[in-house]
């Protein structure tokens, strides 16, 4: 098992609350792995008080991702410096859920409806990226409401889209429609302009929070990733 | 005042602190959380210019003298607001409390108001304390932390049957300003503390009160527009906003307050440094600085006039608070509303 292999896998585990990759965000602080196969990460956060369900989050995947990579053994998820990491850190290890870290505290032991939530608003925020792009492109309202998923623009936002209606349940075939309401419908084309408002700021809303995140993870961990946005520290 | 331009702004900073997380009162076998906290608040600090910058040290425990120095002297502000913050569970004699915000209070009697508090986990007993504070600092707001854990619950609601009976008591004292703490990540936090479906609920039911959301909801500004459109008695706090975006990432910045003006409107946004995070002086020149950019980008968005900075530099916070402003100050001709074509984009949407 070699160590690029396992920073592919992580990379597709997301900060569900920002729909970034974690290792895109620099939150993977360490990765070993063993001549025999077993994987042990260490995630930190931007602050010691991140959001407990999120971090549990990004920890459970991290282990689920790697526990399904062939060849590989042990994995181990550790978050460090966190409020709350011995807990999490606990129930990771154990295999268990939110709920088995914060026993009596909570009764959402995946965390489903929250996940969910984000996805919803992730898959938002990505096709009012797209859709702008499109607008700006030259393209009309009726044209692009017209695309069917295959015709979904290729790059990231566009397969991201697709991951999230699968994960969500939604159509993602070929032949559904390329824009699609929270409910799968699909998106009219006198609408698009008043769904781009709400979406616009949906997905200003997930970029401002990365954006943010990254500005403590500079400032609060030394830590320097790739952040073309933040200008005033250059 | 702030002068610029032939310009004169009545300023009013609707979110000041006067904190001691000195080690000296950190409550024993609390110290992780005590340095933890007062660690994450200096994290924020670090996203202003850094010549405004302290040592962790002042950062703790500032003085008197600086607090005068920075807001009144330096930092343009005629009127400010303290927000009151307990969290004695880590800190001996609290953090930020009403007592120690009201020493400093009766000494500049014309300048600063003090911000009670409430939790209804506290029952009877908190209300009563809620009278107390109300006769002896004349309290027309508080400031309440949803978030905050209390005997082992991790948090509340102002939909909450035990926050109604609150906020009943509130009117009957003439307690007229709600501040909502809800984010961003400050430790410690409940699970959902950030959902500000409570306040929707609140504001509804009790349209005579005023709920200041602050740092607007940060991080789920799209929620809180969204319910603030709606809601005539509901405002945005803009803390964390000017102080944490407007240096650190002003296109971040522009398309805050854009989305702010077109959702929440500039009748109903409030100036707020949060200092000691961030001194209020850069961030009242900035702002009145600050144009929207006439760009592609932003071209959908209100663009901010003189007007409306001077109603979000402190008019709409002195009408809230009911604070005198010098006519030379006030609006001349009334103002002007904000842009109608907008409005009625927002009742459609």
């Amino acid at each position: 098992m070699r160590r690029e292999r396992v920073i592919d896998a992580l990379a597709e585990v997301y900060d569900p609350e920002l729909d970034e990759p974690i290792t895109g965000l620099g939150f993977v602080t360490s990765c070993e792995v063993s001549g025999d196969g077993d994987v042990e990460v260490v995630l930190r956060l931007p602050t010691p008080q991140c959001a407990p369900n999120f971090a549990f989050l990004m920890a459970a995947d991290a282990r689920r991702v790697l526990r399904g990579l062939p060849g590989v053994r042990e994995v181990t998820v550790m978050l460090e410096d966190h409020y709350t990491g011995e807990e999490i850190n606990a129930a990771i290890g154990r295999g268990e859920g939110f709920a088995g870290a914060f026993p009596g505290e909570t009764a959402d032991d995946d965390l489903a409806s929250l996940r969910e939530l984000f996805q919803r608003k992730a898959l938002v925020a990505r096709q009012s990226r797209l859709c702008e792009a499109l607008l700006a492109g030259g393209e009309t309202p009726e044209e692009i409401t017209r695309r069917r998923a295959a015709e979904l623009p290729d790059g990231r936002d566009g397969r991201r889209c697709l991951e999230l209606r699968r994960e969500l349940g939604l159509d993602d075939g070929p032949e559904a429609p390329a824009f699609i309401l929270p409910d799968g419908e699909p998106l009219a084309a006198a609408e698009l302009r008043r769904w781009m408002r709400t979406a616009r700021l949906v997905r200003m809303s997930l970029e401002v929070n990365g954006g943010i995140c990254r500005s403590l993870l500079r400032v609060h961990r030394g830590v320097e990733i790739d952040d073309p946005e933040e200008v005033a520290f250059r | 005042m702030y002068e610029k331009n032939g310009e004169k702004y009545f300023v009013v900073d609707s979110h000041l602190h006067f904190w001691d997380a000195s080690p000296d009162n950190w409550v024993k076998g609390q110290e992780q959380y005590a340095k933890g906290w007062i660690e994450c608040f200096h994290a924020y600090m670090g996203l202003g210019p850094a010549d405004t910058h302290w040592p962790i040290e002042k950062f703790m425990k500032y003085s008197e003298e600086d607090f005068v120095h920075d807001v009144f002297e330096e930092g343009h502000v005629d009127a400010g607001v303290f927000q009151s913050t307990y969290l004695k569970e880590w800190y001996t004699d609290g953090f930020n409390t009403a007592e120690r915000n009201a020493r400093m209070a009766e000494k500049y009697p014309d300048k600063l108001i003090v911000n009670g508090r409430f939790d209804p986990r506290e029952g009877e007993a908190g209300l009563k304390q809620l009278e107390e504070d109300a006769k002896r600092y004349n309290l027309k707001g508080v400031k309440v932390y949803t978030a905050e854990w209390y005997k082992g619950s991790r948090g509340w609601k102002l939909s909450d049957p035990e926050a109604q009976m609150f906020l009943d008591k509130c009117k009957e004292l003439g307690i007229k300003n709600i501040h909502a703490h809800k984010g961003p990540t400050i430790w410690p936090l409940d699970k959902d503390a950030f959902d500000v479906k409570d306040i929707d609920v609140a504001a509804t039911s009790n349209p005579e009160l005023n709920f200041i959301v602050e740092h607007v909801g940060l991080p789920r500004i799209e929620d809180f527009c969204f319910m603030a459109t709606q809601e005539p008695n509901v405002y945005a706090g803009l803390a964390v906003v000017i102080g944490g975006l407007m240096h650190a990432r002003p296109r971040f910045f522009n398309k805050v307050m854009g989305e702010l003006l077109f959702w929440v409107g500039e009748d109903k946004m409030l100036f707020s440094s949060d200092y000691g995070i961030w001194e209020p002086k850069w961030q009242v020149e900035g702002f009145i600085d600050w144009s929207m950019p006439d760009t592609e980008e932003y071209s959908d968005y209100p663009h901010p006039t003189t007007v409306t900075k001077k109603k979000i530099m402190g008019l709409n916070a002195a009408k809230l608070y009911d604070i005198e402003v010098p006519a030379e100050l006030q609006l001349q001709n009334g103002g002007t509303p904000a842009a109608k074509d907008d409005a009625q984009l927002v009742e459609s949407a």
